[in-house]
């Protein structure tokens, strides 16, 4: 059976075309307005409530629309934006180190490896600076200079200074100011806040996304919730491969759930490895902490230069060692990209140099920083990072290098969206690490905040207004037979996953599934593995269906049930994201097929063959997907191979 | 090593809940103590049981999920560790280990370890933020911040809303958590305009949620992870008085 078919090409019919700099204001003047009175008529359902869902129902609410906000955790601000550590970049320029909204945007095209849209990474660097702006308004204690003005740092893929940080808590902070006006929204009464409540099924009436069944995740209750216009904001799913820097509840159930009712799931493949995590300890390891990208700013990565070198890593004499990242990449050294980073780090591990318990790890060293800038600095840097890393793995990284491996971290790929952030459905947009737009096959460090709160305050609150001009619809209730089919689904499918009364749990079925992605679909790909990872997939699943055993029942509080559906929506994504990186006969950024390198080993691009985005479209349960090809054209930032030597 | 665990069971609300003994063997020093959970649970749903319901999200210690009283504190015996941070490095073999739910008023229990904490969202909704909506802000560098502001400011917004502090205090009083807020924003010059109106309104709700009155016992700021400092609640306290003093004929106050 062919594993997919090509159907239409698509077009992202909202971008505006003329020179770039024109195209984000030109879009915001042609689109409709919604006057005041008729927004308070308006309900919004707002998904999630990270940067991107958080900042998105305060702003809405701020212009007078109805929402109603979704969260599966016990308060919206625990959502996992929270815990991005590093920062969040801005072309400020406040360094006069020749930054602007074009570098920004230079650098952004390029470090996603020519795979992301032109004119929405401009607008992304466009809007950025305001986000700092907002930000600091909301009482964001941002790191400072002693002059009372803010200060940045380099970070992985610019040579320019542009990100601000908030020590290692940039995520935490800023999602805390998110959080904030989101509360001032729900205690003026103009946010309804469901918090422990997970959406479960989109409801679609007319071929409009018009409300979304949810399960109340302490009473078991679900209910069908309506709306005008439905918002995705619930984050990647790099969850996927089980072991990731993920909190363990991230998951991909809404945007699934949206794909199967219609919307396109575009560059399922493209994962982001993260090169700083600290390495796996065992087999009871339940999640990856990442160590802030930010430390190679005065970290040098390093494995001793011969093979099986066991000796205590301070024993190691300085000619002994190999910097590989600077030996290999010269002028960007120890802040390459992450792509490049986690890969160079492979391979030196595969070569029998790597370092620890497992000889899966590298060493992050600080011992030259402390030298030249005295332990008090570090420590006011890095300090929190230190002693999470101490307290996880029992080192005292001031004394002994730390050891680093990558892991899985961010999801470029997600629902295919237009220049509105409007899927493939007609009223349902989706913001944040759940659309696919911005960084391509690649995302540059401290983009991620940066793009989420783009998305929330700034892109969404004008382009939903668009969609909203023609409305309020006509009234949905829960009678309507599309609400009632898509609440029959959820209930069908909870007592199906109960009724299987199996022998294993579920997450000895998601351990299974993840090592089965890091394996095939990680950090490296090749058809043969791809094809293999895809029988063994599907072999899975079904196994799953069968012998899965989920304890309890549906009525109240049941983590067991929660995670079976998420684990059975995770098997349908992986082997999408399989099919997707076997189609993809190149390699880009994230995305390294083993039959596609350079002489040197780096990521060789096919322009010719696949300069576009990999749009998905579902068709039936078991039944081959069709692909819709958007082209990508690039005007302004020519594609090369990336260099960062 | 080999432990013994006595974990608090509660099927819902309205049940009494008990202590109940599981016997876990062969537990890694290198796991998390959630992980050392996360094991029992396996084992126990194969046996056809029930597995044991906590809160955990991020298991980096940001997001404030997870929180279990570990023989008697909050967060487990390691400072400044949340319990997903806590390694099984901090036990022995052998040992007898308490697990228990928070206890407060404030935070009734939902199952098991599990309890509600939403009555922390309401303080915030009643004045933890700044008014600015989005689009309405000046130039970031329009208003320099002292160094020392905004790091005494960062130090309180560090706070990550897990309710330890009201879990160790003998009232059950959340004022550690309110007074975090007050704190870092009556640092900054962007929090001055509704310093006062603030700090009274998140007062009420505090109060209004059944949260206990502060002694300063500090246990608070003993057992919470991000070592919040007592003296944030000194600077609530005088922003209160002079809230309801001199600046009680202030509109808005």
């Amino acid at each position: 059976m062919d594993l997919f078919t090509e159907g239409d090409p698509i077009a992202d019919t909202r971008a505006p075309d003329g020179p770039i700099e024109t195209r984000w204001e030109r879009r915001r003047f042609e689109a409709k307005l919604v006057n005041p009175a008729n927004r308070r008529k308006m309900t919004v359902i707002v998904v999630g409530t990270g940067l991107a869902g958080g900042s998105a129902a305060a702003t809405l609410a701020e212009q007078g629309y109805r929402v109603k906000s979704y969260c599966y955790q016990d308060s919206p601000r625990r959502a996992h934006s929270i815990a991005a550590q590093g920062g969040i970049n801005a072309a400020k320029n406040y360094r006069n180190d020749g930054d602007s909204v074009h570098r920004l945007f230079y650098d952004t095209v390029k470090g996603g490896d020519f795979r992301s849209r032109e004119s929405n990474v401009h607008r992304l660097a466009e809007v950025s600076v305001n986000i700092i702006d907002q930000c600091v308004a909301q009482g964001v204690p941002f790191a400072r200079e002693y002059g009372g003005l803010l200060d940045t740092r380099s970070f992985g893929g610019a040579q320019v200074q542009r990100t601000f940080y908030a020590r290692g808590q940039t995520g935490q902070q800023l999602l805390l100011g998110a959080y904030q006006a989101l509360e001032r929204q729900i205690g003026l009464g103009n946010v309804e806040m469901y918090a422990r409540h997970e959406m479960l099924e989109l409801i679609v009436v007319d071929g409009k996304a018009r409300g979304i069944v949810v399960r109340d995740m302490v009473t078991g209750e679900i209910t069908t919730e309506f709306a005008d216009a439905v918002v995705l904001a619930s984050g990647g799913y790099g969850n996927v491969f089980y072991l990731s820097t993920n909190a363990k509840g991230c998951n991909v159930t809404a945007t699934w759930r949206a794909h199967r009712k219609g919307a396109y799931f575009a560059n399922p493949c493209y994962t982001q490895i993260h090169p700083t995590c600290i390495p796996v300890s065992g087999d009871h390891q339940s999640k990856l902490t990442l160590m802030s990208e930010s430390l190679r700013n005065d970290g040098r990565v390093w494995v001793p230069k011969a093979k099986g070198d066991d000796r205590d890593p301070r024993d190691i004499p300085e000619d002994e060692r190999d910097y590989y990242l600077e030996r290999i990449y010269p002028s960007f050294g120890n802040l390459v990209p992450r792509d490049i980073a986690s890969r160079a780090a492979k391979n030196v591990c595969d070569e029998g140099r790597g370092v620890g318990p497992t000889k899966l790890g590298v060493y992050l060293d600080f011992a030259d920083a402390i030298d030249r800038l005295g332990r008090k600095a570090i420590e006011a840097k890095y300090g929190n990072l230190f002693e999470m890393y101490e307290r996880i793995t029992g080192e005292d990284p001031y004394e002994v290098p730390m050891r680093i491996y990558p892991a899985v971290h961010y999801t470029m790929g997600g629902l295919w969206v237009d220049y509105d952030l409007q899927s493939t459905i007609p009223g349902l947009f989706v913001i944040g690490e759940a659309n696919f737009s911005d960084h391509g096959a690649n995302r540059l460090g401290a983009s991620a905040l940066m793009q989420g709160l783009a998305d929330g305050y700034f892109v969404l609150p004008n382009t939903v207004a668009n969609y909203l001009a023609a409305g309020p619809f006509e009234k949905v209730d829960a009678t309507h037979p599309a609400a009632v089919a898509a609440r029959r689904d959820v209930e069908d499918r909870i007592q199906r996953l109960l009724a299987i009364d199996g022998d294993r749990t579920v997450d000895s079925f998601h351990r299974e599934l993840g090592q089965i992605m890091w394996e095939h679909c990680g950090m490296e790909r090749s058809e043969a593995g791809l094809r293999k990872a895809i029988d063994e997939i599907r072999a899975l699943r079904d196994e799953f269906w069968q012998r899965v055993r989920v304890p309890g029942n549906g009525e109240g509080l049941n983590q067991s049930l929660e995670k079976a559906g998420r684990v059975a929506d995770f098997f349908e994504l992986a082997e999408l994201m399989c099919i997707d990186a076997l189609h993809r006969e190149e390699s880009c950024g994230g995305h390294f097929r083993a039959e596609h390198q350079t002489p040197e080993g780096e990521a060789q691009r096919d322009d010719e063959r696949f300069a576009y985005v990999a749009a998905w479209e579902f068709t039936a349960t078991g039944e081959p997907s069709v692909l819709h090809k958007e082209d990508l054209n690039f005007e302004y930032v020519h594609p090369t191979q990336r260099s960062y030597k | 090593m080999n432990l013994t665990l006595r974990i608090w069971r509660q099927s819902g609300p309205q049940d009494k809940g008990r202590m109940v003994t599981y016997q876990v063997d062969d537990v890694s020093p290198d796991m998390s103590f959630l992980e050392m959970l996360d094991v029992l649970n396996e084992r126990l749903i194969l046996a056809g049981d029930e597995p044991i319901a906590f809160d955990h999200d991020c298991r980096e210690g940001i997001c404030g999920m997870c929180g279990l009283m570990i023989n008697g504190d909050a967060h487990g015996p390691q400072r400044g560790t949340t319990a997903c941070q806590l390694h099984m490095r901090q036990f022995k073999d052998g040992d007898t280990i308490d697990i228990e739910p928070w206890r407060a008023r404030a935070f009734p229990v939902i199952k098991d370890l599990v309890v509600n904490r939403n009555a922390f969202d309401k303080i915030i909704a009643a004045g933890g933020y700044v008014t600015a909506p989005t689009g309405s802000a000046p130039e970031a560098h329009s208003v320099p911040v002292a160094k020392a502001d905004a790091d005494a400011a960062f130090e309180s917004a560090a706070c990550i809303g897990c309710g330890a502090c009201v879990a160790a205090c003998p009232n059950g009083s959340g004022m550690l958590f309110t007074a975090a807020k007050v704190t870092q924003l009556s640092l900054l010059p962007q929090g001055q305009p509704e310093r006062f109106t603030r700090v009274i309104g998140m007062v009420d709700a505090h109060d209004e949620a059944g949260f206990g009155g502060c002694t300063n016992a500090g246990e608070c700021t003993v057992v919470c992870p991000k070592g919040i400092p007592l003296t944030t609640i000194g600077r609530l306290n005088r922003d209160y008085l002079a809230a309801t003093t001199r600046h009680a004929d202030t509109p808005g106050t």
